[in-house]
């Protein structure tokens, strides 16, 4: 354990090119994720929060269980869709980042419409009168709400972010692993530990450990901002 | 909800076509929650101008009131006639001021701001509103570090950005200090001046003395008394609110 | 606006990620002891510096890139499972076979060597003590060419290990590297390429037990994927770099591979 923190400090200092490569790949692959699916979980959250449809109870049934998908699933339906024998085949996206921010979308894309359907729904319960007043339209509504809830709706996007940043059933699939092209953190560390590496499997798994509490203690300290001037 | 909102198109163009909504109209109006009756047979008629002070101990119904003469909750019986509008198709050209503010979780200004915009109103008002209300120092201020009168006077400034003709005040000083509650009264005032038709719900007899044209006294859900305030303060005709007036008991 | 700038950004991420897929660049479908073992490491460099084509490599077990193959996923196909390869030509996904390379098959153990197989080179014979003392063997279970060749050779000795299956007889249903892990993790016996093994890195007190059977012979093939069957393949590229592997040059780089001063792949393609 102390020579694999050891390993994973002097990987750090060493400045390791590939290294770099993999964690760039990594944050850029997550990131890119996890905006898309705030770009579709989001508006999707707010339209549940706020709507009253018939079926409403059907949607928050599967938007919640999907948050459970198994990522080697997701894998798997990505793949098959992306596959050259695949009906998206003719777009060449197969072991591409391409293909690995799909899959992770679609991974975290019902977490966070889940997640921020609740968040929206608690802070529409305290605006609804206000706006029903202000006459204001559901757009409005919806984006008022989105606005208003940014701060919150930043820990949701954390929560994807993490879960898309630590899976590795589904980029391992369709990324491949491929050598400078598709190898993320998590893909790597798969391929140590089988590599019987387990020091340098370990190592790696810390550097991405603190890459998560990077991130998390950026949108941490964001939020307390947020929370001093009563925006949250 | 859409549809409350008919009316809600931009002011140029709503103003072309819009009939008068008072004087109001408002017919053996009841409101029933799961069988328990909350208003019942309330019949009353308000002026194109002025200042109404809605009285009544707490439960009597004030606030469903002005929910229901707002558009926000459809009575279970009877009519409220905006001239020859129903409430709903009138909710835009109302304003309601809530007794606890709801403000956004922004600043000042861009709390001013987001209705101007939302409702089509020219974008340059919002220092002028500011400053009516006494706010201009504080526009980049969060708005919920407010103080109390504060907040309340932003509340009002949000509710005239909408260029209200009927503004309904749900107890809006109550919880605040004499200062904060005379800069309130001082700005409902001024608009009620302008012509704006106040409906203005308190407990505070003094301030009800203050700001009445006519009084409306509501007890146990249905209109006590209905009175000019030259002859409500000195001899209320319902024994309620003479009760009430007198620091009695009164539910 | 802001939404507008965010969702510009990502799109140009989404197409970027796209424009990789330049022409010179093949996939290659492999098992995974030729990728794990660092051979490619070792060959790539020298193949691209020759030929200017990037190729990269999906490191997989045997089925698995058979069947990835066969979905047009890969360029060329290499792996180390002769009579599915040869079904994989015949039924026109692959253009032709040609043998590459070989090492051998062990079996590896504890020191304890609770079966008492330490040093024996007749494997069927191995196996069967291994399964009449009820030691435990950790199999790959996953329709890897190593467990394929695993499968065949408890045939040969008479034994139906499926009787012992989750009893003494473990399918880990995962890779060499994490069968590797999980049967010494368990003081298993597990079957093993050399080549897997000389670089695996966790051996604790693992020692070969059984080698030295040519029954134990693992040979690899390499085969371009059809273009008739496939038609988004770089057919031209493949077939150069399969030609590449089976030429002389491609064959000394083979042999000069090694780990821990030893030769881990010895090429046996047929003189061009």
């Amino acid at each position: 354990m102390m020579d694999a923190l050891g390993l994973a400090v002097q990987l750090v200092l060493s400045g390791d090119p590939d290294l770099l490569e993999i964690v760039l790949l990594s944050l850029r692959v997550s990131l890119t994720a996890t905006v898309v699916a705030c770009l579709i979980g989001l508006p999707l959250g707010a339209l549940v929060a706020v709507g009253r449809f018939t079926g409403r109870n059907a949607v928050l049934i599967v938007m919640n269980a999907l948050m459970g998908l198994p990522p080697v699933v997701v894998g798997l339906l990505v793949y098959l869709h992306l596959s050259r024998s695949g009906p998206l085949g003719f777009l060449g996206l197969l072991y591409t980042p391409t293909a690995m921010i799909i899959a992770q979308t679609i991974l975290i894309a019902p977490i966070v419409a889940a997640l921020s359907r609740q968040v929206i729904e608690d802070l529409h319960a305290e605006y609804a009168e206000q706006f029903r007043s202000l006459c204001l339209t559901k757009l409005q509504t919806v984006q008022a709400l989105l606005w208003d809830a940014r701060y919150s709706l930043l820990t949701v996007g954390l929560a994807g972010f993490g879960r898309a940043v630590a899976e590795v059933g589904a980029v391992i699939i369709v990324g491949g692993n491929i050598d400078h092209l598709t190898r993320v953190m998590t893909t790597a560390i798969a391929l140590e530990t089988s590599k019987g590496d387990l020091g340098l499997a370990l190592a790696l798994g810390i550097i991405l450990l603190v890459i998560a509490l990077g991130v998390n203690a950026a949108v941490q300290s964001v939020r307390m901002t947020a929370v001093r001037q009563a925006y949250v | 909800m859409s549809d409350v909102c008919a009316s809600h198109v931009p002011a140029a163009a709503r103003t072309a076509q819009a009939a008068p909504i008072l004087p109001l109209s408002v017919r053996d109006l009841a409101l029933r929650f799961d069988g328990a009756t909350v208003l019942d047979g309330l019949s009353f008629d308000l002026s194109a101008t002025g200042c109404t002070m809605v009285m009544g101990p707490n439960g009597a119904g004030k606030s469903l009131l002005l929910k229901l003469l707002h558009g926000l909750i459809r009575p279970t019986a009877g009519t409220i006639a905006w001239g020859s509008h129903d409430p709903s198709a009138v909710t835009a050209r109302h304003a309601l001021v809530f007794q606890k503010p709801v403000l956004l979780r922004r600043s000042v200004a861009a709390n001013i701001d987001f209705v101007l915009k939302a409702r089509g109103k020219d974008a340059r008002r919002r220092d002028r509103l500011l400053d009516h209300v006494g706010l201009g120092h504080k526009a980049r201020q969060p708005a919920r570090l407010l103080s109390g009168g504060e907040a309340q006077r932003l509340a009002l400034a949000r509710a005239l950005a909408t260029d209200p003709e009927v503004l309904f005040l749900d107890e809006p000083t109550a919880s605040l200090d004499p200062a904060s509650v005379l800069a309130i009264e001082a700005i409902v005032a001024e608009a009620r001046n302008r012509g704006v038709r106040i409906v203005f719900v308190t407990h505070d007899t003094g301030q009800a003395r203050r700001m009445a044209d006519d009084v409306l006294f509501l007890q146990g859900g249905r209109v006590a008394e209905h009175s000019r305030a030259a002859d409500f303060f000195p001899a209320p005709r319902s024994q309620a609110a003479r009760d009430y007036l007198d620091g009695r008991i009164v539910v | 606006m802001q939404f507008k700038t965010i969702g510009a950004a990502t799109l140009a991420t989404l197409l970027a990620g796209a424009a990789w897929a330049q022409d010179q660049s093949i996939i290659v479908q492999s098992t995974t002891s030729t990728a794990n073992s660092g051979l490619y490491d070792h060959l790539l460099p020298i193949f691209q510096e020759e030929t200017g084509i990037q190729v990269n490599v999906v490191a997989v077990g045997t089925g698995q890139a058979i069947k990835n193959a066969e979905n047009c996923d890969g360029d060329v196909l290499l792996v180390h499972a002769k009579p599915s390869e040869e079904a994989f030509v015949e039924a026109g996904y692959g253009t032709s076979r040609t043998d590459l390379m070989y090492n051998d098959f062990v079996i590896v153990g504890p020191e304890a060597d609770p079966a008492g197989v330490s040093g024996m080179t007749d494997v069927q014979g191995a196996l069967a003590r291994i399964a009449d003392q009820g030691a435990l063997f950790a199999s790959r279970g996953d329709d890897s060419g190593t467990h394929k060749k695993e499968v065949s050779l408890w045939t040969d000795a008479g034994v139906d290990p499926a009787a012992g299956s989750g009893d003494w007889y473990r399918e880990t249903g995962s890779g060499m590297g994490a069968t590797l892990n999980a049967g010494i993790g368990m003081g298993a016996y597990v079957m093993t390429d050399r080549a897997t093994w000389i670089s695996f890195d966790n051996k604790q007190d693992y020692t070969i037990a059984v080698e030295g059977d040519e029954d134990m012979f693992n040979q690899y093939g390499v085969i371009p994927v059809s273009p008739e069957h496939c038609p988004s393949v770089n057919a031209e590229a493949a077939q150069t770099f399969a030609d590449w592997l089976v030429s002389g040059a491609g064959q000394e780089a083979i042999a000069a591979y090694t780990v821990a001063d030893q030769q881990l792949f010895f090429p046996n393609a047929p003189a061009q």
